[in-house]
């Protein structure tokens, strides 16, 4: 089938305004915030529904084209970047938010659902529930961010990464057959994954490489009236883990983040635990801050750290989720470049984090902001090593993007793995895998994908 | 560098021994009191530069003028004792520190002195202000508040350049000499820690509430009386100028306010909380507050007025959900003019 076959077909399947090989658009989907070289689409292609991702689907098993699924587009890693050609398919018109269990406590919603609308969405019809919100624009998907393990405010206290929050899926194989995994196999609900047999995992952490996420269900949770914030300042890295985990063990604390960076001057030197609290009275709100202030006393005592005073106009932004801050942070050498290395490891590793995205930031001569958010109460954290740079500044980019690769390569060596990483840092962790590992990958993929059409470049299993 | 003009003879010779007895937060009896007194006025280590709030209060209940409390704050500085932690210390100095940014600035009578609020500008407006100009921000901050961090240091190292950007960036420029300090805090470092400490004002300080009841005798006549209990929360700089504190009488007086009978009120103020959480004291804050707001709701207080920005950004909420309503001096003024 030529191109121009190609293109009448999606315009069949989608509209004639929800697909495009227009250069422009095609510029736009090639890249993303981060420094990982562009690559041009054939097309691009909107979805409407299931249906027409599937026929989509149908179109490039038959024709052997690479299909990308694309949320947000805000993973900075490349993840959405067709390496290979082919349809970039955007999902942002599948938005729907189709139910919420106010009793069952999950929410399904198409996988182009952003996070902000989610969030509007139960503020104003649910106001008692609430789902966890990462850190990232509101425009950031849903099932792009369960897709990659993401985490945001609620993975301390409520269950660990998001990927582990979802109750289910629809999900749509490289042949355009249609699947629903965990409780909404069996019954109209989208309760659990339990206990039924658990394939949901086939398709997170996988780069959209096994097949296209139509549906998500989600779990929810309550929304606590009461909200307040302890910021915790200590000026040895070597404190992190006892102070982190003094404060996990309280099980007070909603989320908790560990941050440092040069910037502003008065926080040069230092490093920041921030620790959100909710509760559902003023006096439980006053015994959790008693308790949380208690398990630090010690510390605090002897004038080496302390809990800073934080003035009303400042505590707003620590209460905000999804935070401020680190999207303040990105533009800080202006120029719209930011990238990360986000590694999940042990807690008991983040002062060598600390120490290593320090030094090389500063043989690279780039600037940095470092920390950690703890999930499943002290399982794990997910280090951040934030880079922004000046897109403009091509010397610049070239520097961030040798220190992303080396902070992929350190993050390894302390014994974490690097996050959503881009196709480079994947072929380091699999360096390091354990050969059956990467065995049942391949033979998976081989099963799900069978024409090598799903995103190819990324967990490619040589 | 300046040094401060304390005579060890006026504390050696005095009975009464007041900045400790009259102290709201040391408790001790004479006898212990003299002794700890006497160990600060050898330079030596005392409980008091460790328990110390640093309230400020004991500079306005020496009866000579002795000046106790930078004398507690030279001693905690050289012994080594840190009143707050370290990190926050060490950032502070940084966070407040100049910037070498100011330059010579329009500005003409009458001239606000803003401290490090200029972010409080907003409420520079009406009536009550017209025609004033407003300056402020790290290059002309009175650098005070590192009392309370054991730093007269800071203080002495900084404030000489603060008065010289004052000078030729603000005062010249405007022709007038008058500086008119909406902070207790700039107030008390012209009047008070300047002297103490021998550096020399070339402008005249002007305290805010002196302005208030200037401009409220000239607009008098749109005076629409609140007829409203309103309790003061006095701050702690306000102890280094306490002939100040008869001015919110005479304030409140033109504006229709009552000052209701307090247990925590003129020389027996409480502190707002602030400084003592810096200083990780929780408790006591949590009983300074309670009693503090519990006081002003017996006193059937329906405003509590501030004038320091800290004390309001501290106090303001547990007032509030006391159901008193928290309000900065200048708004109160503003609420009488019907503004």
């Amino acid at each position: 089938m030529d191109r121009s076959a190609v293109i009448e077909r999606l315009k069949a399947i989608v509209g004639g305004a929800y697909v495009s090989d227009a250069a422009e658009e095609l510029y736009i989907y090639s890249r993303d915030q981060g420094v990982q070289d562009p690559h041009l689409p054939d097309w691009v292609a909107m979805p409407a529904s299931t249906g027409e991702v599937a026929s989509i689907l149908e179109l490039a098993s038959r024709e052997k084209i690479p299909v990308v699924p694309m949320g947000g587009g805000l993973v900075l890693s490349g993840l959405s970047v067709p390496l290979r050609g082919g349809i970039v398919l955007d999902m942002k018109r599948m938005n729907r938010i189709l139910e919420v269990n106010e009793h069952s406590h999950y929410a399904v919603v198409e996988a182009g659902t952003s996070q902000g609308m989610l969030d509007a969405y139960l503020r104003k019809h649910h106001p008692g529930l609430k789902h966890s919100l990462p850190d990232a624009p509101p425009a950031a998907t849903i099932a792009g961010n369960i897709a990659i393990h993401g985490s945001g405010h609620l993975s301390q206290s409520e269950g660990g990464f998001h990927s582990e929050m979802v109750t289910g899926l629809e999900v749509v194989l490289s042949t355009g057959e249609v699947v629903k995994l965990g409780s909404c196999s069996t019954v109209p609900a989208w309760f659990s994954r339990a206990p039924l047999p658990d394939l949901v995992g086939l398709f997170l952490g996988w780069n959209g490489t096994t097949g296209v996420i139509t549906k998500v269900g989600i779990k929810l949770f309550p929304r606590p009236k009461f909200h307040d914030v302890l910021v915790y300042m200590t000026e040895d890295i070597d404190l992190a883990p006892m102070v982190l985990n003094r404060v996990i063990a309280t099980s007070m604390a909603e989320d908790i983040n560990y941050a440092l960076a040069p910037k502003p001057d008065y926080l040069n030197g230092f490093q920041m635990t921030v620790i959100n609290y909710t509760a559902n009275s003023e006096d439980e709100l006053i015994f959790k801050r008693k308790k949380l202030r208690s398990v630090l006393q010690d510390l605090y005592e002897t004038r080496q750290s302390g809990f800073m005073p934080i003035p009303p106009h400042m505590k707003a932004g620590f209460l905000e989720a999804p935070q401020k801050a680190l999207s303040k942070f990105a533009d800080v050498r202006k120029g719209g470049g930011f990238e990360y290395v986000g590694a999940i490891m042990p807690i008991e590793r983040i002062p060598d984090a600390c120490r290593a995205g320090m030094e090389i930031t500063e043989r690279h001569a780039i600037t940095y902001s470092l920390g950690a958010r703890i999930i499943g109460r002290g399982s794990c954290a997910m280090f951040f090593f934030a880079y922004p740079f000046n897109r403009v500044d091509k010397g610049e980019v070239e520097r961030v993007k040798e220190a992303l690769e080396e902070t992929n390569e350190t993050a390894l060596r302390l014994g974490g793995i690097p996050w959503k990483t881009e196709v480079q840092g994947q072929r380091l962790i699999l360096e390091r895998m354990d050969p059956a590992t990467k065995g049942l990958m391949r033979r998976i993929r081989g099963v799900l994908d069978p024409q090598g059409i799903m995103n190819p470049g990324n967990w490619e299993v040589t | 560098m300046a040094s401060l003009r304390f005579d060890p003879e006026i504390c050696l010779a005095c009975e009464s021994v007041d900045c400790i007895m009259k102290c709201q937060y040391i408790h001790m009896d004479l006898a212990r009191a003299k002794e700890e007194h006497d160990r600060l006025t050898r330079g030596e280590m005392s409980s008091i530069l460790k328990d110390c709030v640093t309230c400020y209060a004991c500079e306005e209940y020496c009866p000579s003028g002795n000046h106790p409390f930078y004398h507690i704050v030279e001693l905690q500085e050289r012994l080594g004792i840190h009143p707050v932690p370290i990190p926050i210390e060490k950032s502070q100095v940084v966070m407040m520190g100049p910037r070498g940014k100011i330059r010579e600035m329009e500005l003409k009578s009458p001239l606000i002195n803003m401290c490090f609020f200029d972010m409080m500008k907003g409420g520079i407006r009406g009536s009550l202000f017209e025609g004033a100009t407003t300056f402020g921000g790290s290059d002309v901050f009175c650098n005070l508040m590192f009392l309370h961090f054991a730093r007269n240091s800071t203080i002495k190292e900084r404030l000489p350049r603060m008065i010289d950007n004052i000078m030729h960036c603000a005062v010249e420029p405007s022709g007038t000499r008058e500086v008119i300090c909406y902070h207790d805090e700039c107030y008390g470092t012209y009047t008070s820690w300047a002297r103490a400490f021998g550096v020399e004002v070339p402008f005249t300080p002007v305290h805010l509430f002196e302005f208030l009841k200037r401009r409220l005798m000239e607009l008098r006549d749109g005076i629409r009386p609140l007829n409203v209990k309103v309790a003061y929360q006095r701050p702690c700089s306000n102890r280094l100028c306490p002939e100040t504190d008869s001015l919110v009488d005479d304030i409140f007086a033109l504006i229709g306010a009552e000052r209701p009978k307090r247990t925590y009120e003129y020389g027996n103020a409480l502190c707002c909380g602030g400084v003592p959480e810096a200083a990780q004291r929780f408790d006591l804050v949590d009983d300074i507050r309670a009693r503090n707001v519990a006081d002003m709701k017996a006193a059937g207080a329906q405003y509590c007025v501030f004038n320091c920005p800290f004390c309001f950004w501290t106090l303001a909420e547990p007032v509030a959900k006391a159901g008193i309503f928290p309000v900065m001096m200048s708004d109160l003024c503003l609420l009488a003019l019907g503004e």
